[in-house]
């Protein structure tokens, strides 16, 4: 038997042939609705996306505020081009084709601390698609230093190696700019308005980052300005290290073999927060370890016994001071913008944490007004600062905000269901690890720490709301009964009059008597009508953006289609055209 | 049909008008309809109105019954002068024409009959209105003598004449009179009952009046049973299931009336009514079979016990329902029929009459 395996030419050895190592940018290639690439619409929102937001972040790090300009230019047959400036740091030579040509290579994987970017995927994977569907390189140009001349090269990826190619290297002047990066790609793509469209997506993102100032030119149509709300700079989210209880052993092991310290305690008591010296003795302790073991020799079971001894530990929760949250008011002012409503309240509840991971929830609620009633209530979903647009449905917002009871706040819900009425709501989770569910970074994953807090600040909210509502209630109610003055007194009038004879003006008199007296006794009423011109925040254009209907868009594809069709010279389809779009009429 | 109702209606209307002339808010006061607000007058023999008042002010709130209350006494009014009758269903047909201020359903205008009935201290019959539902029937040795609607010659009804039927009381017995040999009047809970005793006409074994209640009185019923017991000087002997509903809703309110019509229980009582059977103790000499008692009759037994003011005036009712919550049983008047189909005829009735004894009071 042994011989059998052993011998050369066997099947196995046919198979190791065919068999060999595929890169991690291979193995993108091919699933690249993992990173959010599932067709050409969601391929230019999500590339435009990954762009906007490492330029916030790197303003962000460098304490800088972001101004940043996205055009996009529709080259024709479903081709676009993609360019996005920042006035961020810039970024020195030798890493650019690192950031923009490999994938899983960024400052912000191995490191703890709020940002958007997580795993360092997202652009490179746009450089890479873009190679892949229009065969052109991305061009790349930084500055970081005014005194300096800016560095611009192109850039394609070379999927076996995962590695960048880099071709065109020039310097050059780029007046007026002191630093920043620019990058241009062009992709094959969709432009559509409405829901989950890039329109929406910006807009999103100036709603929860006011201290962005945002230029915008679509592929069609006027050019948008987002100006900035707020001078304010926002506080650089701290990095912090890791917290014990939130590794995992595999993860611990790597970190062992990884470092350069030489005792066991002192690996503790360095690579992460909130151990001390004695927390790292009773560590060490409780995993019946030396102090003084060499990290870098532990073996699989001594590593296993340090993860038992971590969990048998006491050790505090981590800082909560390194997060970043929109902030109460904030929150209200960027509803107020977007929504025209009669009732705004927010809600920033204090730092939580799961796994190890310091995190805070913020929710708002925009009640009543220009809302309509029917229909289920929207959900804005933030994972900080940047809006998830798509797969509502797996992600831990919805699902607490659907398991929150509703009803006792005004609106109507079914059994566990979103609820429906005039309102919107928006739930923001900042942490220095958002968990998403994939890569694509859609949808929030289902811990059950963060369902908890998500209900508790939909609760907190709910509240502030319930007493807006009830309110709003017993107004509706008094006027209700205000009402019975005119429905049933002249009724009591008339019954007098059949009764005891009375003449007309008698009849009228008691009426007359009675509303005044009625009234009297009821006192004021607070006047709780909507007026739309109360709240001097709402931006109506700012509004309709991404709202537009999906008519409009059906009109714009149609539009597009006989464009396509006459260049062609058929006019019959043209004609076939022009008459299904009557027809709907 | 009465003046005297038509004057309390002026008056009525007449105080509200002139509170709403002074700019004051009128208001409407009625005693309270509930056993909260009746006492047990051992010396009338009936429950008689503690004076709990209840006042409805014309407010925002109480504005549409106001105006319905004013609407109805007005159609009352207009009844009484064109001596008509109204049924409750009719009445709740009227006040469609009232717009806004119409009733919705009838209990809303039933209440509201009530509400004027106890605040005028005049018996609805006599405003005009007339319920719904028939009277118990009556069969045996009497004579009745009413008058012809039209002619209004008088006609003699002989109740031994209906053969295997029974003459039906009419919602206004007002004015009857009465011709009799009987020795009592026996009152029955069921209709099924009251046909055995008429079809072996039992009557003439008995020499008795038979009527059949068919459950709680109507008050018309009572008030011919009141009328012939006191006019001929005849005893009532009344006979039920032995359960607390036959007890208290029916026996209770037929001899000293119930809290809802507080008001009117003068009119309607037969202080002089004896309880035959079937008491607990009957269950237990005649070896009756028998139910258990249900949730609501527990409760019902209960009630009687801690809330009624004529069992707490009566030990022997006390002592009796006690006993039948012990034992956790009902009997039904034709359960009987186990031992023979006439056997309640032949045997239990002619014991129970002799013996008064066993009788409750």
């Amino acid at each position: 038997m042994v011989g059998v395996y052993m011998a050369k030419g066997t099947k196995a050895d046919e198979l190791a042939k065919k068999q060999k190592e595929i890169s991690v940018a291979e193995f993108f290639e091919k699933n690249r609705h993992l990173l959010g690439f599932d067709n050409k619409r969601k391929a230019l929102l999500t590339t435009v996306k990954e762009a906007v937001d490492n330029s916030i972040d790197a303003c962000e790090e460098a304490n800088i505020l972001p101004d940043i300009t996205v055009h996009i230019t529709d080259m024709g047959d479903d081709r676009f081009r993609i360019i996005v400036e920042d006035n961020g740091p810039g970024i020195v030579k030798k890493q650019i084709g690192k950031i923009f040509g490999s994938l899983l290579y960024g400052s912000k994987f191995h490191k703890l601390s709020q940002s958007r970017g997580q795993q360092g995927i997202g652009i490179s994977a746009s450089v890479m698609y873009a190679n892949l569907t229009t065969g052109r390189a991305a061009k790349i140009t930084a500055k970081v230093h005014k005194d300096k001349p800016a560095y611009t090269c192109k850039i394609r990826i070379d999927t076996k190696i995962n590695k960048a190619v880099i071709s065109d290297e020039k310097e050059i002047s780029w007046t007026g700019k002191e630093h920043g990066v620019k990058i241009e790609i062009d992709l094959e793509g969709s432009y559509m308005k409405g829901k989950q469209s890039v329109d929406e997506y910006l807009k999103q993102t100036a709603i929860v980052n006011p201290h962005l100032n945002l230029i915008y030119q679509p592929p069609k149509g006027e050019q948008i300005i987002f100006p900035r709300a707020s001078e304010e700079k926002v506080i650089m989210p701290k990095e912090i290290k890791p917290h014990p209880y939130g590794v995992e052993l595999g993860m611990l092991m790597k970190l062992l073999h990884a470092s350069d310290k030489r005792t066991l305690e002192a690996f503790m008591k360095d690579e992460f927060s909130r151990v001390t010296a004695p927390v790292a003795k009773e560590i060490c302790q409780n995993a019946r370890l030396p102090t003084n073991l060499k990290p870098q020799n532990m073996t699989r079971q001594q590593a296993e016994d340090l993860y038992k001894g971590i969990q048998e530990t006491k050790i505090m929760a981590p800082p909560t001071d390194c997060l970043s949250p929109i902030g109460e008011s904030l929150v209200e002012k960027g509803m107020k913008k977007e929504i025209n409503a009669e009732f705004y309240c927010a809600t920033s509840r204090r730092p939580a944490v799961y796994r190890g991971n310091p995190f805070v929830i913020e929710c708002g609620i925009a009640y009543g007004g220009n809302i309509p009633a029917e229909g289920t209530v929207d959900v804005l979903r933030f994972a900080n600062k940047v809006p998830l647009q798509f797969q509502p449905g797996a992600c831990a917002i919805t699902k607490s905000v659907n398991e929150t009871a509703w009803k006792s706040y005004g609106l109507s819900q079914s059994g566990s269901n979103t609820p429906t009425g005039p309102a919107v709501v928006l739930v923001h989770m900042a942490s220095v690890w958002v968990p998403f569910t994939s890569e694509a970074k859609e949808a929030l994953a289902h811990y059950s720490e963060i369902i908890k807090e998500i209900k508790l600040a939909i609760q907190e909210a709910g509240r502030k709301l319930m007493r807006y509502t009830a309110k709003k209630r017993r107004v509706k109610d008094e006027l209700k009964k205000r009402s019975y003055i005119e429905k049933y007194i002249p009724y009591v009038a008339k019954g007098l009059k059949e009764l005891l004879g009375l003449t007309e003006s008698q009849e009228t008199g008691v009426t007359k008597k009675l509303q005044i007296l009625l009234e009297k006794k009821r006192g004021e009423v607070k006047d709780m009508s909507f007026d739309a011109s109360k709240n001097v925040d709402f931006d109506e254009e700012f509004a309709k953006i991404g709202k537009e209907e999906l008519e409009e868009i059906q009109q714009e594809i149609d539009d597009e289609m006989n464009g396509v069709k006459s260049e062609n010279g058929n006019n019959n389809g043209k004609k076939k055209n022009g008459k299904k779009r009557n027809g709907k009429k | 049909m009465s003046k005297a109702a038509s004057d309390k209606i002026k008056k009525i209307a007449k105080d509200i008008y002139n509170d709403i002339v002074k700019s004051k808010q009128p208001t409407l006061t009625s005693p309270i309809r509930s056993l909260n607000n009746v006492e047990y007058d051992k010396k009338d023999g009936y429950f008689k109105v503690k004076g709990l008042e209840k006042t409805r002010t014309l407010t925002v709130s109480t504005s549409k019954s106001f105006a319905q209350s004013l609407l109805l006494m007005n159609e009352s009014k207009k009844v009484i002068a064109a001596n008509d009758i109204m049924t409750k269903r009719e009445a709740y047909y009227v006040s469609k024409n009232w717009g806004d201020a119409k009733f919705n359903e009838q209990p809303e205008s039933d209440t509201c009959m009530d509400d004027m009935e106890a605040m005028m201290g005049v018996l609805r019959e006599q405003l005009g209105f007339i319920p719904e539902e028939d009277g118990g029937a009556v069969s045996g040795n009497l004579t009745i003598i009413d008058k012809d609607p039209d002619t209004g010659k008088e006609v003699k009804i002989d109740c031994t004449k209906f053969a295997s039927g029974a003459y039906n009381i009419p919602a206004d017995v007002e004015e009857f009179k009465f011709e009799t040999k009987a020795n009592f009047i026996l009152a029955i809970e069921t209709a099924g009952m009251f046909q055995r005793l008429v079809k072996h006409k039992y009557y003439k074994k008995a020499n008795c009046v038979l009527v059949s209640l068919k459950g709680v009185p109507s008050r018309a019923t009572r008030r011919f049973i009141k009328r012939l017991s006191e006019n001929k000087k005849l005893p009532v002997y009344v006979f039920t299931d032995g359960d607390f509903y036959g007890h208290m809703n029916i026996y209770r309110t037929l001899k000293v009336g119930s809290g809802n019509a507080a008001h009117a229980n003068q009119f309607f009582c037969v202080p002089n009514a004896k309880f035959i059977g079937v008491t607990p103790q009957d269950i237990i000499d005649y070896k009756l079979p028998s139910h258990p008692l249900k949730d609501v009759d527990v409760k019902r037994g209960k009630d009687a016990l801690k809330n009624d003011p004529f069992v707490k005036a009566h030990k022997e009712w006390e002592k009796a329902i006690r006993l039948q919550l012990k034992m956790g049983k009902r009997a039904e008047q034709q359960a009987f029929a186990a031992y023979d189909l006439n056997y309640v005829m032949n045997t239990y009735l002619k014991d129970k009459l002799k013996n008064s004894k066993t009788w409750l009071p």
